[in-house]
């Protein structure tokens, strides 16, 4: 393996870790629970995406074959992260869960 | 009794065929039958969840519009990223979105489309199927919200969907 590849996967790496790690601030830090669903739903989004890639380069510069499961993987997150997120805000809003003061506008009712 | 062995989404069943075999390790007698007993299996179950007949008119038009939502998953990852990291409050906004789409798989594909970018999520659908609630994490205001998904994401939609 090539020193180019090596600093390719290590870069990757670094990207998702930090995007992730930085979904998890977001968690933390967010004043509200409508706010706190964009930290972790995002960090899935480019993280995870970064930390496949990685794994794709790695497997097909050892010669196993370009990795499609991995980018199977990354799909199926990619379709079922917003469908998550969709339900978890419907429920809060069912629930009828009080967003942060400064928040404009209205959850509907219906 | 016919009904029962067909195969009512052949492009569902091509596709659920083709990822089994690359979810398998090489393509064998094994992995052959067990596609196809998935592919007619998950379209038998899954029937009643689907209205009618997806109508893509223009399916090519399908991966110049993924590479455009890829892009901007990346865009806006990092001002998502500054804002959490910045100590100033996010200004969240709940925005009733107009939808112009009317096809169900369409409306669905929007959503999805809007809570993978970061930023907005998607939280519900009106009953009658006319607006899309929004929650933005931090807008300027609701018009802004509106037509930067208006003409990023809805209009090469209904260009797929007419």
């Amino acid at each position: 393996m090539s020193t180019f590849v090596e600093y390719a996967i290590s870069a990757l790496l670094v990207i998702g870790g930090a995007f992730t790690l930085i979904g998890a601030i977001g968690l933390a830090r967010l004043p509200d629970f409508f706010t706190r669903l964009h930290g972790p739903t995002k960090a899935t989004t480019l993280g995870v995406g970064a930390i496949m890639l990685s794994s794709v380069v790695y497997f097909s510069s050892a010669g196993h074959g370009i990795g499609i499961s991995e980018i199977l993987i990354t799909v199926f997150l990619l379709m079922t992260a917003p469908v998550s997120a969709n339900m978890l805000a419907k429920a809060a809003m069912h629930m009828g869960v009080k967003p942060m003061e400064n928040t404009r506008g209205n959850p509907w009712e219906q | 009794m016919l009904d029962r062995l067909s195969f009512p989404q052949p492009w569902l069943s091509l596709i659920l065929f083709t990822t089994w075999q690359f979810l398998s390790e090489g393509i064998s007698g094994a992995s052959v039958v067990m596609g196809l007993l998935l592919a007619w299996l998950i379209p038998q179950i899954t029937r009643g969840f689907w209205p009618e007949r997806p109508a893509f008119i223009k399916p090519w038009r399908m991966p110049m519009y993924l590479l455009i939502l890829l892009w901007d998953i990346v865009v806006a990852s990092f001002s998502v990223a500054r804002l959490i990291l910045s100590p100033r409050k996010p200004r969240p906004v709940f925005v009733s979105y107009p939808l112009q789409v009317e096809h169900p798989l369409a409306i669905s594909i929007l959503a999805s489309t809007i809570s993978l970018t970061p930023g907005t999520v998607s939280a519900d659908v009106s009953d009658d199927q006319k607006l899309l609630l929004i929650h933005t994490l931090d807008a300027e205001d609701d018009q802004s919200v509106i037509d930067a998904i208006h003409n990023r994401y809805e209009k090469p939609l209904l260009e797929m969907f007419r």
